[in-house]
């Protein structure tokens, strides 16, 4: 029986010493260790909050980064095709320009190759018709050297010269 | 693979020992109730002290029980038939009078001041005063009707050892405490990592799934005071030399206080929806409650026998796992006095379930300082829940 019966010293002793080690260990190990425990925990959780943050701003700052170069490229081939255009309109336009003063140059050159030849032409039909009277000259001269041939010449003129 | 091996070959030796075990569990049980018949059966004085004058013969059952209740003083050691202990201080309050000595005055049957320690009957163990100076003799039966027990404040054993487990646990949470505050920030380091799995084990398994999530903070003190000192006393039970071997958690008077903290901590934080529940239970017929009050009754009854279960169960448990050890140890010198060789073969079968009960303790150690805590976070849980 002395087994389950309690002693009334041992419970006081346990009462007083069980309520001061609550206290004693409430006051100057619970609270602190729990204390550091929860705010470990808090910075762990900050932690990993900010973790995660900054990675969703990568991601964003990764989209926009892309989306600024796909537009930068855009932009870039939007300028290369006007550019083309540009360089194309102007090559058709000065060759449109060359050809013109090709032209011109080729029309003035024919107007004067035109002008020269005739002033040419007339040159020639001048020094002709000059040749042709010295020779006809020369040559009357030589025919009618004498009375005879003149004679002659005569007779044949006349021959031919049909009287109608 | 050879560790494998090895392993399935320990689970299957695990699983022998414990059928064994068990089978030798009854055994003890059996001759248990022999030695405690035996105690009976020679409630006769002269024959209790032949038995005592018998050296060498070995009552287990008064062994055990000598082991597992408190005592005046410290048994260290016996060498050569000499007593080694720590004499302890005895406080006493008779006839409002104060009395303080040393224990070692009353060793070996001596008296001091007319007190003296009752050896055998219903006050064993406990401090007897006679009512008149010098005129105690054992044998005459006259004294037994003339005899008083003074209020006994003594610093007894376990008092002794509840000091210095609480020493030990001021220490250690102290230092740690010490070390949380310089070291803030840093990962936890030596006794830090070893306890702090288990004040988080406390704080979210116990704490916070029992009694939620707003208003478990008020009890973590008392929860984890009440685990640790379980714990820390439950194993230093197990060892069975000084500083260590004092029944302390075995002893009803100190389950009983613990419970008592539990009860008067579960009624004062109690809400309306408690006490509405413990006098007018909801979704009971009214003729439960009304001409005659069964319902309240039996709730009222519920407030006092769930710290009372809290009690027993962990003295039960623990004196349950001492004795078991302790009639082991007995079996030793049970067979030795037959004969040397029953002896040893004794020894070689008794030592080995010593030691595994040693291991069971162990565990059993853990498992009701959590139990302890479980229960005590679940009756707060239940004072300081809404009505739903």
């Amino acid at each position: 029986m002395e087994i389950v019966s309690p002693g009334i010293g041992l419970i006081l002793w346990m009462t007083i010493s069980f309520a001061a080690l609550i206290y004693i260990l409430q006051r100057y190990a619970w609270k602190p260790i729990l204390k550091s425990l929860h705010d470990r925990e808090e910075t762990i959780d900050e932690a990993l909050n900010q973790a995660n943050l900054a990675r969703d701003e990568m991601k964003t700052l990764k989209a926009g980064n892309e989306k600024l170069l796909k537009e930068a490229q855009e932009e870039r081939n939007v300028i290369l095709r006007e550019a083309r255009k540009v360089k194309e309109s102007i090559i058709e336009e000065a060759r449109e320009k060359a050809n013109e003063e090709a032209n011109n140059i080729v029309e003035n050159a024919k107007e004067r190759i035109e002008n020269e030849k005739m002033a040419a032409l007339t040159d020639l039909k001048n020094e002709i018709a000059f040749i042709s009277i010295e020779v006809a000259e020369k040559i009357l001269e030589r025919e009618l050297s004498t009375d005879n041939k003149q004679e002659d010449y005569i007779k044949k003129l006349i021959k031919n010269t049909h009287f109608n | 693979m050879n560790f494998l091996s090895f392993l399935k070959k320990s689970k299957a030796r695990f699983l022998l020992f414990t059928i064994v075990v068990m089978v030798i569990f009854s055994a003890v049980m059996t001759s248990s109730n022999v030695f405690s018949q035996h105690d009976d059966s020679s409630h006769n004085k002269v024959e209790m002290i032949k038995e005592e004058v018998h050296e060498g013969e070995l009552d287990a059952g008064k062994m055990i029980i000598e082991h597992l209740i408190d005592s005046h003083e410290w048994h260290l050691w016996t060498y050569q038939g000499h007593h080694v202990s720590i004499p302890l201080p005895v406080f006493l309050i008779h006839n409002g009078e104060f009395y303080v000595f040393w224990s070692n005055k009353l060793a070996h049957g001596h008296q001091h001041n007319g007190f003296y320690l009752e050896h055998e009957g219903e006050n064993k163990g406990k401090i007897i005063r006679a009512v008149q100076h010098g005129m105690i003799d054992y044998e005459i039966i006259a004294v037994e009707n003339s005899k008083t027990l003074p209020i006994d404040l003594s610093i007894t054993k376990n008092v002794l050892a509840i000091f210095i487990s609480s020493i030990l646990l001021i220490i250690i949470f102290t230092s740690m405490s010490k070390a949380y505050r310089k070291r803030e920030g840093k990962a936890p380091k030596g006794m830090q990592s070893l306890l702090e799995p288990i004040i988080i084990f406390i704080r979210d398994d116990i704490a916070r799934s029992s009694i939620g999530e707003k208003r478990y903070e008020r009890y973590m003190p008392f929860l984890l005071t009440v685990f640790f000192f379980i714990f820390l006393n439950n194993l230093m039970g197990i060892v069975p030399f000084f500083p260590g071997g004092a029944n302390v958690t075995g002893n009803i008077a100190v389950t009983g206080v613990m419970a008592v903290f539990t009860f008067l901590i579960t009624i004062f934080s109690g809400n309306r929806a408690y006490w509405g529940h413990i006098i007018n239970a909801p979704g009971v017929p009214w003729w439960l409650k009304f001409p005659f009050p069964l319902m309240p009754i039996v709730e009222i009854m519920g407030m006092f026998t769930k710290p009372l279960v809290l009690m027993i169960r962990l003295f039960a448990n623990i004196t349950a796992g001492h004795t078991i050890i302790l009639g082991f140890i007995s079996l030793i010198f049970i067979f030795g006095n037959i004969n040397a060789y029953v002896g040893l073969a004794g020894t070689l079968f008794a030592v080995p379930f010593a030691i595994f009960m040693s291991l069971l303790e162990l565990l059993v150690a853990f498992i009701q300082a959590y139990v302890f805590t479980l229960l005590s976070a679940l009756y707060f849980g239940m004072a300081i829940e809404e009505h739903h």
